[in-house]
């Protein structure tokens, strides 16, 4: 990529590239999940165990970060969708853009508790 | 030569186009020729385009469904486990959820990451292994995941 480019910046610019940065991760940890999945094919002591890296509190975090990638990539997603179907959504695309972050914070809130439950009951206690 | 190609420019300036008169041909700019006898274009790309809007659409409901069902509901990661993902295998449901989703998600990703790829690859070499790895990486998870979900065995033991 040459260096130093910057196209137009604002709405449209950012929210293609975090959709562009939260495809990529996403498609990486998905080719790692069915990796992991495939382990219930050799015993279900192999599966437990991988998935007992998933319950440590340093890999529940990173679920709260999937999370968060898979739900901005989904609403931003829909919004592209808005913007090259419907006729009036490249007007409104930036108000689009910022009810996705609403919507966005709305449910990253919502699911901090019941994604890191186990590692606030692990830290904590229950 | 030249008064058949510009009829106009040989004095019979009032004169209509017609079958006595008929109006210079021009070259049709990407006609045929005997080194590219059928056009190499297709429409990959633009299926490729709606390919990703419509799995797209569908992924938002089966991922979402997904971790609300792993993630959020019932305990959170802690009651993830060997018998958990057989009690789900046990009925055809969740078997064709899952299949459609690795499917679908796979093919979503791997279309996104061709595109990545193009955009910032510059060398040609680069660009075409990179996408070699792709396809192998895409091809390989997509038939273990299925094989996986085909014959899964709860007593496996």
């Amino acid at each position: 990529m040459p260096a130093g480019t910057l196209y137009r910046g604002r709405e449209g610019m950012w929210s293609w590239v975090a959709h562009r940065v939260t495809g990529v991760l996403i498609f990486f940890f998905l080719f790692v999940h069915v990796l992991d999945t495939a382990l219930v094919r050799v015993s279900p002591e192999a599966y437990d165990d991988v998935v007992a890296t998933y319950k440590t509190p340093v890999v529940n975090v990173m679920e709260y970060g999937l999370v968060a990638a898979i739900l901005f990539h989904a609403l931003n997603g829909l919004r592209v969708i808005a913007v090259d179907f419907w006729s009036k959504g490249p007007r409104y695309q930036k108000q689009m853009l910022w009810t996705v972050v609403g919507v966005w914070v709305v449910l990253m809130a919502g699911a901090f508790y019941p994604v890191l439950q186990h590692t606030l009951h692990t830290l904590f206690g229950s | 030569m030249s008064a058949e190609t510009t009829p106009a420019a040989a004095g019979t300036v009032d004169a209509p186009y017609g079958v006595d008169n008929p109006a210079p041909v021009i070259e049709a700019p990407r006609k045929r020729t005997k080194k590219t006898p059928k056009s190499t274009r297709t429409n990959f790309e633009l299926y490729g385009w709606l390919f990703m809007r419509l799995s797209g659409i569908v992924l938002v409901v089966l991922v979402l469904g997904h971790l609300l069902i792993q993630l959020v509901l019932d305990g959170g990661v802690s009651k993830v486990g060997f018998a958990f993902v057989a009690g789900r295998w046990a009925s055809p449901f969740w078997q064709a959820w899952d299949l459609i989703m690795l499917w679908l998600a796979m093919l979503h990703g791997a279309n996104g990451l061709r595109t990545v790829i193009n955009d910032y690859a510059e060398r040609d070499t680069t660009r075409f292994w990179l996408k070699m790895l792709l396809y192998t990486a895409t091809v390989f998870t997509v038939l273990l995941g299925s094989l996986v979900i085909f014959t899964f065995d709860p007593n496996i033991r």
